[in-house]
């Protein structure tokens, strides 16, 4: 953890997100709804972008199917409340738990048996679309056809809100928790032992770092995380189906924002997503009825990136990634 | 199930197979020179398709001659691509190539999306339903040709490969990228060689499937796949592996669509590539060349 700031700058950098979080905070109430749509959209791709970042950004395994654990959360809380009646309080936990076991019976094979790199993209990405083909081809989760969640009727026990506002803060406290989680975690040893990992994992094993457990951690929480994004998508929409909760639109959404806003580091994703959210909503906007435009532009940005930023925003400001200085190939 | 059924089904699989082999020979090649899985692939070969339809739509070019003009142009685009895009960022961590080719495939892919929309568009050529029965199995004309098209290109880029400098040079820097470098090889020059033939065996395979297959902004997309699945069946960068690999995922994907109920077909597909991960990552076909 590079202490280059400054005391001053530091000081600068932490009244500015105090300032922003009070924004954050206090002016919902007062947005048209546009803005507060746009603003929920933002913080819950910040949100899939930090739970992506624990596993992708600070254990350095670029995961490419982690719509797999977001279709297991959005799926198993959603069964639970309309077979079961649970809240989706309770079954967002149960989702996640389920994610998590899932992540490290993934993470396991994946791992035990070598996987890097781009071997592991390939993998995850195998295995979110495995589970796709099966819920598309599984009557009882509602085929192709996805499932309705119950929404007419406001019942904020049961995770069914009148309005968007109080989803709005919904997604705001799991995102501010997740960057908090992010933030323990890169102080904790975990944090430390994930950074060597990730810059040498040959290194880190013979300073007595387990990598294979330090790996499964990041693995279990990153997949909890995500799946608990997965139930907060089928309450707010309200639908859901195997092509949007599998599909490999949601783990592009995961990894963009970190990626554009620097992989590894707290703040990255929610920059990523800040900077990203509005610019496709204005992209939709301008050209109107184009589907595609917004991706294409993802596309774009992801290039530009990677060829100028490889550090993403963060770098631009001069936050270096944890522990980190440039990798080289 | 019929034994007629099934073998209907493993006839269109082998056929259907033959693509798989050429759209992953392009890129194994690509992979065996630039150590880069290429996610943009498969949106070559759907770009390839839209020229081949609109030349088919606007000037009634056919679609197998459309190839003349279009495998040279995506061979240049391929090129281009390398060296605009890929050359520059050679230095960067190998996730970040990765994501580079994700970028590209989510730009072209969704470009054709704002330019043609998403409807499927199906070219009406005349001899689209010509077929021919062998002993209780159907061969649909356009299929057989798509399957021949592909393992003659396959084998002239095999030819290519062996047989002229350029194509030695190809190897060589596959082999030993610093041997090739002291010999005397452009490397550079090579990288951009090697990336256009593979756009341009995308390019050929798409010609190929336009007769007989719907074209739409994410048709390339279950291809790339495919190819991937292909790919580290045969062994990354192997040739001979790419082709057999092909038949073989084109056979499970048919006996699995006659077999099994719904779309189950593609989990046969996936279940073959996790299982080739994580206990033959060098492929099926010997060699140690996978990592």
């Amino acid at each position: 953890m590079a202490a280059d700031a400054s005391g001053g700058r530091r000081r600068f950098l932490a009244a500015l997100l105090v300032l922003g979080l009070g924004v954050l905070i206090a002016a919902p109430p007062l947005l048209p709804k546009y803005f507060l749509d746009v603003l929920i959209s933002v913080l819950f791709t910040a949100y899939l972008g930090a739970s992506w970042n624990i596993l992708g950004g600070y254990a350095g395994q670029f995961s490419f199917g982690h719509a797999a654990f977001f279709g297991i959360g959005a799926y198993t809380s959603t069964l639970l409340l309309l077979q079961l009646g649970l809240t989706p309080w309770l079954g967002m936990l149960a989702g996640g738990g389920l994610a998590a076991v899932f992540g490290l019976l993934a993470g396991y094979l994946s791992f035990r048996y070598g996987l890097k790199g781009p071997y592991f993209s390939l993998v995850t990405l195998a295995f979110a679309e495995m589970l796709r083909v099966v819920a598309v081809n599984t009557k009882a989760v509602g085929s192709s056809l996805g499932l309705v969640v119950p929404s007419a009727q406001s019942a904020p026990g049961m995770f069914i809100f009148a309005g968007k506002l109080p989803y709005y803060y919904v997604i705001l406290a799991m995102a501010l928790a997740a960057m908090a989680l992010t933030l323990a975690i890169q102080r904790a040893r975990l944090g430390y032992a994930l950074a060597a990992v990730r810059e040498n994992e040959d290194a880190a094993e013979a300073a007595g770092v387990d990598a294979l457990g330090t790996k499964l951690r990041a693995m279990a929480i990153s997949s909890f995380l995500t799946a608990l994004g997965g139930t907060f998508y089928a309450q707010y929409f309200a639908y859901i189906d195997p092509a949007i909760t599998f599909g490999p639109g949601v783990s592009i959404q995961g990894l963009l924002p970190a990626i554009v806003g620097g992989a590894g580091t707290v703040l990255g994703p929610f920059l990523g997503a800040f900077v990203l959210t509005p610019v496709s909503e204005l992209t939709r906007a301008a050209l109107r009825g184009r589907a595609g435009a917004d991706v294409m532009l993802y596309g774009l940005v992801l290039m530009l990136v990677i060829s100028f930023l490889p550090n993403g925003l963060m770098g631009l400001i001069g936050a270096k990634r944890a522990g980190r200085g440039r990798a080289s190939s | 199930m019929t034994s007629g059924l099934l073998l209907q089904a493993a006839v269109s699989g082998i056929l259907l197979g033959g693509v798989y082999g050429l759209v992953a020979s392009g890129l194994t090649l690509i992979f065996g020179v630039l150590r880069i899985i290429n996610f943009a692939h498969g949106a070559v070969m759907m770009l390839e398709m839209y020229a081949s339809y609109w030349l088919f739509v606007l000037y009634g070019v056919d679609p197998y001659a459309s190839v003349l003009i279009t495998a040279p142009l995506f061979f240049a685009i391929g090129a281009g691509i390398e060296k605009a895009l890929i050359e520059p960022n050679r230095a960067a961590a190998e996730h970040n190539q990765l994501l580079l080719t994700l970028g590209l495939a989510l730009f072209i892919e969704n470009l054709a999306l704002v330019l043609w929309q998403g409807d499927f568009r199906t070219l009406r050529v005349p001899y689209a339903n010509a077929s021919f029965v062998i002993g209780e199995a159907l061969v649909e004309l356009p299929r057989l040709i798509a399957a021949a098209g592909a393992v003659l290109m396959a084998v002239a880029l095999f030819a290519f490969l062996r047989l002229t400098d350029l194509g030695k040079a190809i190897r060589a820097l596959a082999e030993e990228p610093e041997g090739a470098m002291l010999v005397g090889i452009d490397v550079a020059r090579i990288r951009a060689t090697a990336f256009g033939i593979g756009a341009a065996c995308a390019a050929v395979a798409g010609a190929l499937i336009t007769p007989f297959f719907y074209v739409a902004p994410d048709v390339g997309e279950s291809f790339n796949i495919m190819a991937f699945v292909v790919v580290v069946l045969g062994g990354m960068g192997n040739f001979v592996g790419a082709l057999l690999g092909g038949l073989i995922v084109g056979l499970a994907e048919s006996l699995g669509a006659a077999l099994l109920p719904g779309s189950l077909k593609q989990l046969v597909v996936f279940v073959i590539f996790v299982l080739v991960l994580l206990f033959r990552p060098q492929g099926l076909f010997g060699g140690s060349r996978g990592r």
